[in-house]
């Protein structure tokens, strides 16, 4: 008989929620009426997020102490509990900019099932305490994400991404599951914090199978972060996506990849800290320079954002790098406003996408500040936060970013990073130059049909981005004590 | 009520930008962000005659500090010393005299225009109010989006490249300045202004030091220039030469001198350098530029380089003059700026080769031309006469090599502004100037009249500024620590409050 560990439900309960969610989606294909599918569903799907964010938010407050639960293969803490929160934001979210896809019917129900359990997935993977637990949810969210990039299967560069991601992806796994195996037969257990003792135990600092093994698990969560060098699916996979779904890619697949690295890193292997500082830190001015330096030539402005989500990748890892509380806290509140941008930014994508019926780039972007107002502004407010400008969170997250940086003695982090920003500059402000600086009729340039369709869901998805992001600038006080405390769980 | 004045000045346009995108005003977006700017003029007046130029202590006036960020020491902190409310005062002028002309003109698009028009102006009042360090530079910072965009859809038809340019390079130096700010912020525990200690880190003082070297523009960074200025709208050019190089002569009294007394008297000779080459330069090219707007354009460089050399002479008549012209400049060239842009409708070019002969038939604007110019040429007695002295006087203690340089450029001063005055007013009536073309409407003379009035009254009582300028914000201590033979002779009376300074500890 083997015995059975005691569950505790509430910490599960984020997960659990969406997955509740995602069943009645799945179901609801098969027995909602067509003419209500797609409301019903996304209405569930909805429910399920918000349901999972209030869980988030309760375990948050409930849990000022960390704790390990199920068999110490979960971690009930703040720090969980703050990405979920963010997860939750960004599925909801991303169901408002999905809404009125034009998705074939009989894909709808499935459709917002996989976002759902992809979202739970997410929920449980930042709460993994040990290996085991990491891989499977890792491979839980993944393979919801690969079904959701191919899930509009007329299109052919749907098909394509989602089979290169799938294959890619693979890799990536594999990748972190041999480091995941390389470790434990170093150390001989599963467990983050069991990792470190057996490390200071056994004197296993600088051991060549465990550095092997850490490279290789960094490598793994490097692939789903897509920081550079191993981003090479980023850009095929963000363009050929259904837009929703990039967005939601972009915001919660790099946000939980990242907050769970700090935690492996800072928790599971704080002997060899002078080593994935630096590795990490590498990965970081990689990153900064391959995806700055790509997106100057990009003029799909998915592909742009694509690689210009490898340099935020890279703003982060700085944080990473720096393994200071400062650091934690900088990485924290930069997910907020750059969750609430990327999904704000592919939405707007999506609007003009279903206006022209073809790939969005910054020549047919042209007017659309004009046209568009609300839509319009909030895109310039996006890339203004993504290019870090004042009155925007962006600025803030990189502002705390380069200070936690600045703290851990890497000034010259400081400046590789100010001239990544300052190279992002060229891209981000010339999406505001054909939006505004370029009138339509400048261009001989006519889009098709009468007036835009009018999007309510989409447009207040945006709306709450924009608010997101410039709100953040100013409440920057409350948004890191709440990152602080959540911070506090990891041993820095 | 007093205590909110700095605040009210900085976020009073906000709100009536905010206003003016918000509801559909359509049309009326022009008068509301004229209303505002007149409001905005009228709190200066308020706040002028509360103001406390000798206010003991180190705490400046209207000072409001809450914390905002307190993990690491950032705040709100805001309040004005003597310079920074001038350079204020000349802010809400300058932007008040471009909202009218923009009204008076009629931009397409009138609640963007208008909207970010007044958005520049609360980053511009703001920038000169920040007493803390990550307070300005958001101001700094957020001085860009507004003249972004209104180069960018509003300028003329090399706009595009004007952008680019303009902003690649003051980005580069912000960004610069960011990474400087963040050093000098953790490593004082705090960004306040007034409560840091100074710092000798050399590389954080550089970092500073070239981003406001961009923004003034000094030479050799001034390769920007030229493009914004002549592709920008009128009023636009008015306000980028008039009021936003004036951002670098707050960072460089505020955070250059004050919080790296150290740093800035070794790099001192090298900036004097530059600011001579600068004012040489600048004047020669003004000399030789073949439009009204050139001239304009590389007298503004040539001007900035005059005031660093009054700043860099680390003198009080040097700062004080700095800041009187400072003041003097940015009307100076908003209404030249404004006046080409009255001259560009008439004739739809600004090339001196098909100027010529305006004078005869449109007297008002000969006349407001004429002061205008002669004004800024320096003549004894002028506003900008008392201002070059000064500055002369002020860095001839320091050497009189650079007073030379400034006094030759002086010298060319006049040379290119009779130059430009006989293009454009005298000679034969050049082949774009119609008979029909008309003088100044009354309303473009409103606008411009404001400006020229405030040059006369400067003329008149020059020391309102020059005596007000620096008194408690600039300590005795570092002037006498970086001119130990001349400690307090050169201060002017009464005016430095040798015990209280709290701002070097």
């Amino acid at each position: 008989m083997i015995d059975t560990p005691n569950v505790d439900w509430f910490a599960l309960s984020p997960s659990l929620t969406t997955l509740g969610a995602a069943a009645i989606c799945l179901l609801s294909g098969a027995f909602v009426p067509r003419w209500i599918l797609r409301p019903f569903a996304a209405f569930f799907c909805a429910l399920g997020f918000i349901g999972g964010g209030v869980f988030a938010l309760l375990l948050y407050i409930e849990t000022p102490h960390g704790s390990l639960e199920v068999a110490d293969a979960i971690f009930r803490d703040r720090y969980a509990a703050f990405t979920q929160i963010l997860v939750m934001g960004a599925g909801l979210l991303t169901v408002g900019v999905a809404y009125s896809s034009r998705m074939r019917e009989d894909h709808i129900g499935e459709f917002y099932a996989l976002l759902a359990t992809g979202g739970a997935g997410m929920a449980f993977f930042v709460q993994s305490a040990n290996l085991m637990t990491l891989f499977l949810s890792l491979e839980w969210f993944s393979v919801c994400l690969y079904i959701l990039c191919a899930i509009e299967t007329d299109l052919e560069g749907s098909l394509e991404a989602g089979l290169k991601y799938l294959i890619i992806g693979g890799m990536g796994s594999a990748v972190l599951l041999f480091g995941s195996a390389l470790i434990y037969g170093a150390t001989g257990e599963l467990g983050y914090g069991a990792i470190a003792d057996a490390t200071r135990s056994q004197d296993l600092t600088g051991d060549p199978i465990l550095l092997v093994g850490l490279a290789m698990l960094l490598a793994g969560l490097a692939f789903k972060s897509s920081a550079a060098p191993f981003h090479m699916w980023t850009p095929d996979v963000y363009e050929g996506a259904p837009t929703p779904v990039t967005g939601f890619m972009a915001a919660a697949t790099k946000t939980v990849a990242l907050v769970l690295m700090y935690r492996v890193l800072t928790v599971a292997f704080p002997e060899e800290k002078d080593v994935w500082t630096i590795a990490v830190a590498t990965l970081a001015v990689i990153s900064l320079a391959w995806g700055n330096i790509a997106a100057l030539i990009q003029s799909n402005i998915k592909r742009l954002l694509a690689y210009s989500s490898i340099s935020h990748a890279g703003f982060m890892l700085i944080a990473v790098s720096s393994a200071n509380a400062l650091g934690v806290r900088a990485l924290l509140y930069y997910l907020i406003p750059y969750a609430a941008i990327s999904i704000g930014a592919f939405a707007v994508v999506v609007a003009r996408e279903r206006e022209l019926g073809e790939a969005v780039t910054l020549d047919n972007l042209a007017g659309f500040g004009w046209e568009r107002p609300l839509l319009g502004f909030a895109m310039a407010t996006f890339m203004l936060g993504f290019a870090g400008f004042p009155l925007t969170g962006g600025f803030m997250g990189k502002f705390l970013v380069f200070s936690s940086a600045s703290e851990a003695g890497w000034n010259w982090l400081v400046i590789v990073g100010v001239l990544a920003t300052l190279v992002s500059l060229y891209y981000y402000l010339a999406v505001i130059r054909s939006m505004y600086m370029r009138p339509a009729a400048e261009l001989g340039f006519a889009p098709v049909g009468g007036s835009p369709p009018r999007e309510i869901m989409l447009s207040s998805a945006a709306f709450i981005a924009m608010v997101v992001n410039v709100g953040s600038f100013f409440a920057v006080q409350p948004l890191v004590d709440f990152a602080r405390s959540a911070a506090e769980t990891l041993p820095l | 009520m007093t205590d909110w004045l700095a605040t009210i000045l900085i976020f009073l346009p906000l709100a009536g930008a905010v206003l003016i995108w918000v509801l559909p005003v359509g049309r009326l977006a022009g008068p509301i962000a004229l209303l505002f700017a007149l409001a905005e003029i009228g709190f200066w007046i308020d706040a002028l005659g509360e103001m406390n130029f000798d206010k003991p202590g180190p705490m400046p006036n209207f000072d409001q500090r809450w914390s905002w960020f307190s993990d690491l020491g950032v705040s709100y902190h805001v309040g004005f010393y003597g310079y920074s409310f001038w350079l204020a005062g000349l802010a809400v002028v300058v932007m008040a005299a471009a909202i009218a002309y923009g009204f008076w003109v009629g931009r397409e698009r009138p609640s963007a225009y208008f909207g970010l028009m007044l958005f520049l102006t609360s980053a511009a009042v703001g920038s000169f109010a920040s007493e803390d360090l990550l307070l300005f530079y958001v101001f700094f910072e957020a001085m860009m989006i507004p003249l972004y965009v209104l180069i960018g859809v509003w300028g003329g038809p090399g706009r595009l490249g004007a952008t680019i340019k303009f902003v690649i390079y003051t980005m580069a130096g912000s960004l610069l300045m960011l990474a400087s700010v963040i050093v000098f912020g953790l490593s004082a525990g705090s960004f306040d202004l007034v409560t840091t200690p100074t710092s000798d880190n050399t590389w954080v003082f550089l970092g500073f030091l070239v981003a406001f070297a961009i923004k003034a523009p000094l030479f050799p960074l001034h390769g920007w220039l030229p493009d914004a200025y002549r592709e920008s709208s009128p009023e636009v050019a008015a306000v980028l030469s008039g009021l936003i190089s004036k951002a670098a002569v707050f960072g460089f009294i505020r955070i250059c001198l004050l919080k790296f007394p150290g740093p800035f008297d070794d790099w001192r000779n090298v900036v004097l350098a530059l600011a001579a080459i600068g004012l040489v330069y600048g004047s020669l090219l003004a000399f030789r530029a073949p439009d009204f707007r050139g001239v304009i354009a590389y007298s503004s460089l040539a001007q900035m380089g005059l005031i660093t050399i009054g700043i860099f002479s680390v003198s009080t008549a040097g700062i004080s003059g700095a800041v009187l012209q400072s003041v003097n400049h940015g009307l100076i060239s908003a209404s030249l700026f404004l006046l080409a842009g009255t001259i560009e409708r008439r004739t739809s070019t600004g090339s001196f080769e098909r100027l010529g002969g305006m004078a005869r038939g449109r007297p008002v604007l000969a006349t407001m031309l004429m002061i205008t110019g002669i004004i800024a040429l320096a003549v004894p007695g002028s506003s900008a006469f008392a201002g070059e002295f000064l500055i002369l006087l002020g860095v001839f203690g320091t050497g009189w090599g650079w007073a030379v340089a400034g006094a030759t450029g002086i010298v060319l001063a006049a040379m290119y502004m009779l130059r430009l005055i006989s293009a454009v007013l005298h000679r034969e009536p050049g082949p774009a100037v119609h008979d029909a073309a008309l003088d100044l409407r009354p309303a473009e003379l409103g606008i411009v009249l404001p400006l020229v009035g405030c040059l006369l009254a400067l003329s008149a009582w020059p020391a309102a500024i020059s005596g007000n300028a620096i008194t408690t914000s600039v300590t005795p201590t570092p002037l006498r620590l970086l001119n130990p033979a001349r400690p307090n002779d050169q201060l002017p009376e009464g005016r430095m409050d040798l015990g209280s300074t709290g701002l070097n500890r």
